[in-house]
């Protein structure tokens, strides 16, 4: 065979592309760096909580978004449904183990997932983008009127959440294990996350992002594809709604909003989509300069936000990611000669 | 006969409330059919051409109509200036892009507003002569919601006339079903593009000030209504100025209905109903001949 006879040394772009899913050097530093935050901050595991949780919800639009190519404005209708499922199987009596209920919220969110991609995804562009728009206000509203069972505009307060494991206790003041549940959860969804861009059915998700015409001439079946990752992006979605709603104890109609969709995107966007650590890196400066600033100056806060979109769509399109690999490029050009 | 008188005055007070739509989103249809660009922007257009008009007529007493044309030609002026220095570099970028710029300006829009001029809702006064009702023979109504039908009504046909009939009206509608062919026939269309442009962000303002009665006016505008417009357009089909016509007027009917009488679930039927449309027609329910 001529393939073999080639030498895989001969051949870089060939050797990076087999070898690209192998583990980096650099790749444990977030999650040594989350575990110091929880030895280091131990007033600040209840802000650190909901920066994993949005890390989570980041990752599973990255999914869609990043890798897939689908712009959606209503990711929050997956969030919001597993936060409810979480809240209402609490509220109302029925489940609330914390792990099996999650299960539960990532099945309800992968089942609307489903259902709405099935009909949803048959469309693309500016449809898509109202119809994705148009079901979460649906949900919401949905949510806001049933409020018998969802409380309504109030939400569902105090749940009854029992220890993990039957061992350790979620105290709303002290989050410890509220920190630590999110960041293992985290943690497998990511390991499943990196394991399915580099499979073969995410690289066919690139394909379809790149050129959807010619995916559909090799004969790949786009839209079962696209059918089923935004029902696994949804899956995933739901898990960080339920572990939002059982780290907080409570859930409300925040987690269905157009404000929580909007966040997502741009924690996302800001960090760089299509990288699988671009969601960690805009959760992490998003949330960091919210905490910070929005207390202090909301209105600045909103100006400097809009300015900072204007600025990224503008000149950064990749985000604080795609600036610091163009860095790279030109710090490796610069030392290795032609 | 009651039911009748009813049924009249519903109509009348969801056609005003739908030619304010109209007035508003025409403008959005008409860019996006032009250049695809998704311009979640409109709405602060809107409010920024609301408040040129509210805020003069009660600092500086400036007259109803004399508001409007200053609301009009100010905000043209603005998004004329935006789109050549901002806009105009995103045309070949992605939808994603697209968004996330237009976000990212309403946020600039209400933050600025609430540090200028407040987070209060600004009120309109509405002078003398459209104030109270009117009798219309077989009923008494108010007579703004009339004035509003009669503007409404002269807007539409006034558009639909340079839409048909004139040069640029014709351009604008070949730039939308074939760009390319346009352009290779040596139209200019990104010179076309910022005329409509800074038409469409004026007539947006027409709205904006004329919806302030109804709609109020503060700095949240720029979001609040944005669904409403980009429903419009989207069931009404992009570029078509009839389209978006009859979907402000089904949707300013039916939005008006269902608040009075199924108060609590009306905007449910109301985002259900933009889903089933947008299933059954992607390109729209009015956009007629497929693209």
């Amino acid at each position: 065979m001529i393939v073999a006879a080639i030498k895989p040394t001969e051949h870089l772009a060939a050797l990076a592309f087999a070898g690209r899913h192998r583990p980096r050097v650099w790749e444990p530093a977030p999650w040594i760096f989350a575990i110091a935050f929880y030895f280091a901050f131990p007033n600040y595991l209840g802000f650190g909580t909901e920066l994993l949780v949005t890390i989570l919800f980041a990752l599973s639009l990255d999914l869609v978004l990043g890798y897939a190519g689908i712009i959606t404005l209503g990711h929050a209708a997956f969030f919001g449904a597993g936060a409810y499922t979480v809240g209402m199987l609490a509220y109302h009596g029925i489940w609330n183990e914390p792990i099996s209920s999650l299960m539960l919220a990532a099945i309800v969110a992968a089942l609307v997932g489903l259902g709405s991609g099935l009909v949803l995804l048959r469309t693309q562009g500016l449809t898509l983008l109202m119809l994705t728009l148009c079901t979460m206000a649906l949900l919401e509203e949905a949510a806001n009127l049933g409020h018998e069972y969802t409380g309504g505009f109030d939400g569902l307060a105090s749940l009854p959440i029992p220890p993990l494991l039957g061992l350790f206790e979620f105290n709303p003041l002290y989050p410890r294990t509220q920190y630590l549940y999110v960041l293992i959860v985290l943690f497998i969804a990511f390991l499943f996350v990196r394991t399915l861009i580099y499979s073969p059915f995410g690289q066919s998700l690139a394909g379809i992002r790149e050129n959807t015409l010619r995916m559909h001439a090799v004969g790949s079946p786009v839209r079962a594809r696209l059918i089923t990752c935004y029902t696994i992006s949804a899956a995933i979605a739901g898990i960080a709604g339920g572990l939002w709603a059982q780290a907080n104890a409570y859930v409300n109609l925040t987690t269905l909003s157009l404000d929580r969709a909007a966040m997502v995107l741009i924690a996302l966007i800001l960090g760089g989509y299509g990288r699988i650590y671009g969601g960690f890196v805009g959760a992490v400066a998003y949330m960091a300069l919210a905490h910070f600033l929005a207390k202090l100056y909301p209105t600045g806060w909103q100006l400097g936000l809009g300015l900072l979109l204007v600025v990224i769509a503008l000149f950064a399109r990749n985000g604080i990611l795609g600036i610091g690999e163009a860095l790279l490029r030109r710090i490796r050009a610069k030392h290795m000669p032609q | 006969m009651i039911l009748g008188v009813d049924v009249a005055s519903m109509i009348l007070g969801g056609v005003a409330a739908g030619m304010v739509l109209f007035i508003v989103s025409v403008g959005l249809s008409v860019t996006m059919g032009l250049m695809g660009f998704v311009n979640l922007a409109h709405g602060a257009f809107a409010m920024l051409g609301g408040y040129i008009i509210v805020l003069s007529m009660n600092y500086w007493g400036v007259h109803f109509l004399p508001a409007l044309a200053l609301g009009f030609v100010v905000t043209a002026a603005v998004s004329f200036a935006f789109e050549r220095l901002l806009y105009a570099r995103l045309y070949r970028a992605t939808e994603l892009d697209q968004v996330l710029f237009t976000i990212g300006l309403v946020f600039m829009a209400i933050a600025s507003v609430t540090l200028v001029v407040g987070p209060e809702n600004q009120q309109l006064v509405l002078p003398a002569m459209l104030q109270g009702q009117v009798d219309l023979g077989f009923t008494q109504y108010r007579t703004y919601s009339i004035f509003l039908i009669a503007i409404g009504i002269i807007i539409v046909v006034g558009l639909w006339l340079g839409f048909e009939r004139t040069r640029i009206g014709a351009q604008i509608r070949a730039t939308v079903d074939n760009r390319r062919m346009t352009e290779s026939l040596g139209i200019n269309v990104d010179r076309l593009f910022t005329i409509t442009f800074a038409f469409g962000s004026g007539m947006a303002a027409l709205g904006g000030g004329l919806g302030a009665e109804f709609l109020g006016l503060d700095p949240q505008y720029a979001l609040k209504y944005l669904v409403y417009f980009l429903i419009v357009v989207a069931v009404g089909g992009l570029g078509r100025v009839t389209g978006v016509f009859y979907a402000a007027l089904l949707i300013g009917v039916l939005d008006f209905a269902l608040k009075k009488y199924i108060p609590k679930g009306g905007t449910l039927f109301i985002f259900g109903l933009t889903i089933l449309l947008l299933l059954w027609r992607p390109q729209g329910l009015f956009a007629g001949r497929a693209t």
